[in-house]
């Protein structure tokens, strides 16, 4: 059974279709970019995935694991495994990182029937998390996401994915806007995390990001659709082409 | 969702508000209604020297000429005072120690949370070690019921008792401070207290005393019709310091029911008071129908030089809160603080703020004030400012943040400074920010549910705030805020 199934999704967004029929099949063990032009209707397949208000599922059906995603709150498609890494992640001023962290692995915690993990053990293991990583321990202290750079903004979300160690996670353009160091530091993250029994999703412009986490498939998004998958050596075409050629076979 | 929200008003009531029960004892009353008889009847009652009476009195007829003040942002319908009974308390004498309280008393306070037997320090079996220490006076209605601890404090040469059993044991010092503060005639509703005040708290620092344990009042308003109207006095002498907690709770009642304090802080040289308040009186029910209109007038007077005096407030009960914790920065190098959280929910109106008077030179002080209003409610921040012409280099630093919740409630600051000095500096800052659909989204997609989430955005927006608080009541404010805003997201 594949992790994520994805079939013929239509969406609207107030009164717009943005997705009209989006077919998606990830396994176990797999890494899959999606890419496409401003306005496809990438971000509205990730936030659809994870249960967004406004995002209407009209057609289609969204499962992970076998359990169908539609009818459940964003929270309950958290307990069963799905992340998404957010595009712009959002601050909440004055509750930490740690805090907000461990009320989350709680949440998760309390869900699988588990009891909360002492404070002692878990900052325990954030210091070690966070050691791996090469990220400031002093980044566990500050408020979540306040005053952080886009860079941290970033590294945050794949601390988060680390530490709820999802089934799927979507990444919705973690690599926009980070330097160099900071793009090493989210592919270490994310080659981190992966294994053969979860997936991940990359939704990207470039392929800049794809020469160090190294995709099994490729899928070109396009007015709503996926009008082309491919290996990885699909993303080195559109690098060198851009969109403009698959544009014409998915005309109206 | 559905697992996480009540679903039947019972369960909502039960979990909105769980110190709403009644208890069931045997109350003296007086009638209803507001006459010299009666002042005078509330002062036999107290056995009351004669100057008091007069005090009363005098009060009395001020008020009588009285209006009540119509400039706060909120709206309620005429009160009739003559329909309020102005004294109530269980029947019987005050009992002289723990053993002579009625028990149904003793039940209500605990399970209110109240500890009002003083923990051992050896061999204490029911004590929990880590609990610490605190002394509590209990105003149930109109009277104190016990104080504890008070002993142990005069060891120390502190007083901590009824104010009415104060009037009796330290007439000097009630005369002298009485009124010093909040005279009689400040307002309304301190004219009305001044008048008819029952019971509340009475401390005496001496000089170079640190005060050993926090010092703490719980007032709870338990019979029908009546007004609660106590009085705090709370005197700090030199170089001495003291933190003092006080706690509030009232049952669920269809009726709208007064109280009317007045607090009276005075902190001689080096002097420093520390008050903190988590008021949870009843807030009505989601239709606002019901609830407690806390009309308080509350103020220190940092007269000593380098006196220091704060107010921290989590007020989240209520139908309506008028309250203005203020600071009058007599002595030079005095420093005044205001730290207040304050959140509405469902019907709920609140204008609360402080008031800091620069007098002496170089004197300093800060105001954070954090509003959240949620459901249909309304918020305000009011507060002055004020810098005299001898406040040589006089600081200020006001920071007042709202936050809003849902699209139904308001809130509101209104800020006013009044400077005679050129040298003065007054800084103000203000925000106003909403617990976003993406704050929540994020907190939802990692498994961190809506109430859970809404909380735990408020706390963090509380935080400056709540580091005021002695520790355990930190704790129990952030728990508080955590059952105030249940159903605030749905």
């Amino acid at each position: 059974m594949s992790l994520l199934e994805v079939s013929d999704l239509h969406v609207r967004v107030a009164d717009r279709e943005i997705l009209n029929g989006v077919n998606l099949e990830v396994n176990p063990g797999e890494i899959h970019a999606i890419m496409g032009p401003n306005g496809s209707g990438k971000s509205t397949l990730t936030n659809t995935i994870a249960g967004q208000e406004g995002y209407i599922v009209e057609n289609g059906d969204l499962r992970l694991n076998g359990t169908n995603l539609v009818e459940l709150e964003p929270e309950e498609r958290s307990y069963a495994g799905l992340f998404l890494a957010f595009q712009y992640p959002v601050e909440i001023p004055g509750v930490t990182n740690m805090e907000f962290l461990k009320t989350a692995v709680d949440s998760h915690r309390k869900q699988r029937g588990e009891t909360a993990l002492s404070s002692v053990e878990f900052i325990k293991n954030m210091r070690a998390l966070v050691t791996k990583l090469d990220f400031n321990p002093e980044f566990l202290k500050r408020g979540v996401n306040e005053s952080f750079s886009g860079g941290e903004k970033k590294r945050n979300e794949i601390l988060q994915m680390l530490c709820l160690d999802p089934k799927v996670a979507l990444l919705d353009e973690t690599d926009s806007g980070l330097d160099i160091d900071a793009l090493q530091v989210v592919a270490k993250g994310i080659n981190e995390f992966r294994d053969s029994n979860n997936a991940v999703v990359l939704v990207t412009h470039y392929q800049r990001l794809l020469n160090h986490v190294v995709p099994d498939y490729v899928h070109v998004l396009l007015n709503g659709t996926i009008v082309k998958s491919g290996d990885a050596s699909l993303a080195l075409d559109l690098e060198r082409m851009g969109y403009a050629w698959l544009e014409q076979d998915s005309g109206p | 969702m559905s697992n996480n929200i009540a679903t039947t008003p019972e369960e909502l009531i039960s979990k909105e508000y769980t110190a709403g029960f009644v208890t069931d004892i045997e109350t003296e009353t007086l009638p209803p209604g507001l006459s010299e008889e009666v002042v005078r009847e509330i002062s036999r009652k107290k056995a009351e020297p004669e100057w008091l009476t007069e005090w009363r009195l005098d009060a009395l007829r001020r008020w009588e000429k009285m209006e009540e003040p119509t400039w706060a942002h909120v709206k309620f319908p005429p009160i009739d005072y003559q329909a309020i009974s102005y004294f109530a308390a269980p029947k019987g004498d005050k009992p002289k120690s723990l053993d002579e309280v009625d028990p149904e008393l003793l039940r209500t306070y605990k399970k209110l949370g109240i500890p009002l037997h003083e923990q051992k320090i050896l061999a204490g079996v029911e004590e929990e070690p880590s609990q610490p220490r605190v002394a509590v006076d209990a105003v149930f209605d109109s009277v104190s019921i016990t104080t504890t601890f008070k002993e142990t404090l005069k060891e120390h040469g502190v007083v901590f008792c009824s104010f009415s059993e104060a009037v009796q044991s330290h007439p000097d010092l009630v005369k002298k401070y009485l009124g010093s503060v909040v005279p009689k005639t400040d307002n309304f509703y301190a004219a009305l207290n001044s008048a008819v005040f029952s019971d509340g708290s009475f401390v005496y620092v001496p000089k170079g005393v640190r005060c050993p344990m926090e010092l703490s009042t719980y007032f709870r308003i338990n019979a029908e019709n009546t007004g609660q109207f106590e009085r705090t006095l709370i005197i700090a002498d030199e170089g001495s310091y003291v933190s003092y907690l006080e706690g509030c709770t009232a049952p669920m009642r269809d009726e709208n029911q007064l109280h009317a304090a007045v607090v009276e802080l005075i902190a001689l040289d080096d002097a420093q008071i520390k008050y903190s308040t988590v008021q949870n009186w009843y807030p009505g029910d989601e239709n606002g129908v019901g609830g407690i209109y806390n009309f308080v007038t509350k103020r220190g007077t940092c007269r000593g030089a380098r006196s220091h005096i704060s107010w921290t407030q989590v007020e989240t009960g209520s139908a309506i809160t008028w309250k203005y914790p203020s600071v009058i920065l007599r002595g030079d190098d005095s420093i005044g603080e205001f730290y207040s959280v304050a959140l509405t929910n469902n019907r709920q109106q609140a204008d609360t703020g402080t008031k800091m008077t620069h007098i002496g030179r170089n004197t300093k002080s800060t105001i954070i004030s954090k509003g959240i209003s949620a459901g249909h409610s309304s918020n305000a921040y009011r507060g002055l400012v004020r810098m005299n012409p001898g406040a040589r280099d006089a600081r200020n630093y006001t920071q007042c943040d709202s936050l809003l919740i849902g699209s139904e409630c308001a809130a509101h600051t209104f800020p006013y400074i009044e400077s005679r000095r050129q040298d003065a500096i007054v800084e103000h800052e203000a925000t106003t920010t909403r617990v976003s659909d993406d704050q929540l989204f994020m907190c939802r997609q990692r498994g961190i549910e809506p109430e859970k989430a809404v909380s735990m955005i408020v706390n963090g927006f509380c935080r400056d705030v709540f580091r005021e608080l002695p520790m355990e009541f930190a704790v129990e404010a952030s728990k508080l805020l955590e059952v105030s805003l249940e159903g605030a997201v749905g």
